[in-house]
């Protein structure tokens, strides 16, 4: 909240000339804080009277009436024309949380003409998509987006708030906590509900991995968690189900942002997210040059997947740096995990040891990257992957 | 342009293990390094005060031994250091960790730029950037991968998608996190090592930062780790033998449900 102190100010509406948003105004010789208010602080800089200053959220702890929050939430993202397919999941492992308190799941669809997701929200599991279509959200910014969130949840109040752990979801939702005072927990792999009380067990690796942590929130709500994309199974769509879209109204005021995306560049490359697939195929400082990328690239294509790197490929310019798995790139999850090339050293494998097949082929029999594979092929990659890929070909027809 | 950099001191992750007899983390022989990622947001920092004048202040939160990464970092180019650090802080969830690091930035000064490493390689959380930027009500970004240029009271940046990239520019002050292709950390000069070495770093407390009680440490973070465990681990591994076909014939065998 911005407050202003009446005995401070001295009405010379230097902060009604300040707002870009107009939610400010001076009335009796005193300013007037109106509903357009973002938070932006910019009147408080330009108050030479320093009448103005924005209080801070309550630390949430307060919020002793737990059961005043009701329902499980799940914030569909949308980006470039189509619902994220982490969404889907979220709806899934929602619907078992939702039926297991006995409360209704709703979806979260902020966007710019977005309405006809909703159904397929619905059928995923939703009781209810909250809509808010507005032209202001047709980019991803994090400020409107995370005061669009907000608002929502003060609004409606649900015990839990689940979000995608992707660029978008870990980037807005930390903000929309810390304004609520609630506690989040970053990439979950695990959630479940303890029935007694309806606390979220929230369960995620730490350490790059090596240890698994359970994680709650007792005493304040809503409970907030990013999940890790393709760890939970997607709903099952029914379209046969029905359930209620809610249009929301955000006032005006409350879609202005500080932020300006200039351009939106789609990587022709990249456009395959490596924590969205199902198969990787993985090449390290074994597979020499872009030359060895080709090979790893056709393995990829014959199995339907997409190609992941090492750190060692990417520093040394093979690859693009989105490719990277690791512990300064992506941490992924895929069914099969084809590592040609890879030594395997811990940083490397913080980012992939949780694949549920791992597939190891290197030349060095004594590699660590064999202590972590379910299955080794000790050879010369690029004897071993053409082969491979030949073989799956040969097998598919 | 006066810029801050928060900067963990990280457990290197290749030591870290449950002890599988106490269920604890062994940490023993594990040593301390500065997080990569905010190896790279010092880096960025002394970049944009060279090119654009002004100073570099690092700010870390930590145990007293933290003050390590503090003098690393005056040795790759900021220009001082501060150490938040007291007893109190002590099970500091995010939210505890973005209030106290945004009252220890308000009790050091103003800033036009606060970088931050997309997220610590022991917690992985990339929250505090975005909690951070919150308290103090600043716009920001995270996953930077280029600072395209400072014009005019705004930062035209790159912010890295899971798509591709979006060209953002935001007004300053404001607070970016950044990934590691952003640029290429230099190792600490001869002269710099030397300034570290002589540098006071301040040592503020909780009650230097005016931090209510509960809002900091275990009292003040909304979440709690009740278990720890070990992951599961793989099922039958298997290292094939044979001519490279024989190899690959083993494995198609054995992936027959995955192809």
């Amino acid at each position: 909240m911005l407050k202003v102190d009446a005995e401070k100010c001295i009405g010379c509406g230097a902060c009604e000339e300040q707002c870009a948003f107009g939610a400010i105004k001076v009335e009796d010789g005193c300013a007037v804080v109106g509903d357009g208010c973002t938070l932006c602080g910019g009147c408080i800089d330009a108050c030479e009277a320093e009448a103005l200053h924005i209080e801070e959220a309550a630390p949430g702890r307060e919020t002793a009436d737990l059961a005043a929050w009701q329902g499980i939430w799940v914030f569909a993202e949308f980006r470039h024309g189509s619902v994220a397919p982490v969404t889907y999941e979220l709806l899934g492992v929602g619907r078992r949380l939702a039926d297991q308190r006995g409360v209704a799941l709703s979806a979260v669809l902020p966007g710019s003409g977005v309405r006809e997701e909703c159904d397929g929200l619905i059928a995923a599991g939703a009781d209810r998509v909250y809509l808010v279509d507005d032209p202001a959200l047709a980019q991803y910014r994090e400020d409107v987006y995370g005061r669009v969130l907000e608002e929502l949840i003060r609004r409606y109040q649900p015990e839990v708030v689940l979000a995608g752990a992707t660029a978008i979801g870990r980037s807005v939702i930390p903000q929309v906590a810390t304004r609520l005072g609630a506690g989040l927990t970053a990439d979950c792999t695990g959630l479940d509900i303890r029935p007694e009380d309806g606390t979220l067990l929230q369960t995620r690796p730490a350490f790059g991995g090596n240890i698994m942590a359970t994680i709650e929130c007792p005493d304040t709500r809503p409970q907030m968690a990013t999940v890790r994309p393709r760890v939970m199974a997607p709903a099952e769509p029914d379209p046969a189900r029905s359930g209620e879209v809610v249009d929301v109204e955000i006032a005006p005021g409350h879609l202005g942002s500080r932020v300006e995306v200039l351009e939106t560049v789609v990587s022709q490359t990249e456009q395959v997210n490596i924590q969205e697939v199902e198969v990787l195929v993985a090449g390290g400082r074994g597979v020499e040059g872009e030359k060895g990328f080709a090979l790893i690239r056709e393995l990829a294509e014959e199995l339907g997947g997409a190609v992941a790197a090492s750190r060692a490929a990417v520093d040394s310019g093979w690859i693009s740096y989105p490719h990277q798995v690791g512990q300064t790139g992506k941490t992924v999850c895929p069914k099969l995990y084809i590592a040609c090339g890879i030594s395997g050293a811990v940083q490397h494998a913080v980012g992939m040891q949780s694949a549920e097949v791992v597939v190891a082929i290197n030349r060095d029999e004594n590699a660590p990257i064999f202590n972590i594979a379910t299955y080794g092929l000790v050879g010369d990659l690029f004897e071993v992957v053409p082969l491979l890929a030949r073989k799956i070909q040969e097998m598919k027809k | 342009m006066e810029i801050l950099v928060c900067i963990k001191q990280v457990p290197d992750a290749k030591d870290v293990r449950l002890d599988p007899e106490t269920n604890t983390l062994a940490r023993e022989g594990v040593e301390s390094i500065m997080n990569p990622f905010d190896r790279h947001a010092l880096e960025e920092a002394v970049r944009l005060k060279e090119a654009h004048g002004g100073t570099v202040t690092a700010l870390s939160m930590g145990p007293p031994q933290a003050e390590a990464v503090l003098r690393e970092a005056i040795g790759c180019g900021a220009d001082r250091g501060f150490l938040v650090s007291d007893r109190a802080f002590a099970g500091a969830d995010t939210w505890a960790t973005s209030y106290t690091l945004a009252r220890a930035i308000e009790t050091i000064g103003r800033f036009d730029l606060i970088l931050c490493g997309k997220q610590a390689i022991d917690g992985d959380t990339a929250q505090v950037g975005p909690g951070l930027a919150s308290r103090m009500n600043l716009p920001y970004v995270t996953c930077v991968q280029k600072t395209r240029g400072v014009t005019d009271g705004s930062i035209e940046v790159e912010r890295m998608m899971d798509d591709g990239y979006d060209v953002v520019r935001l007004p300053l002050p404001a607070l970016l996190t950044v990934v590691k292709d952003i640029n290429e950390p230099r190792v600490p000069s001869l002269k710099g090592k030397m300034k570290a070495r002589k540098a006071e770093i301040p040592v503020l407390s909780a009650a230097d930062i005016g931090a209510s009680k509960e809002c900091i440490g275990l009292a003040g973070s909304p979440t709690r780790v009740v278990n720890v465990f070990s992951p599961e681990p793989r099922g039958d591994r298997k290292i094939f033998t044979g001519t490279a076909e024989e190899q690959v014939d083993q494995l198609i065998e054995h992936l027959r449900d995955y192809l």
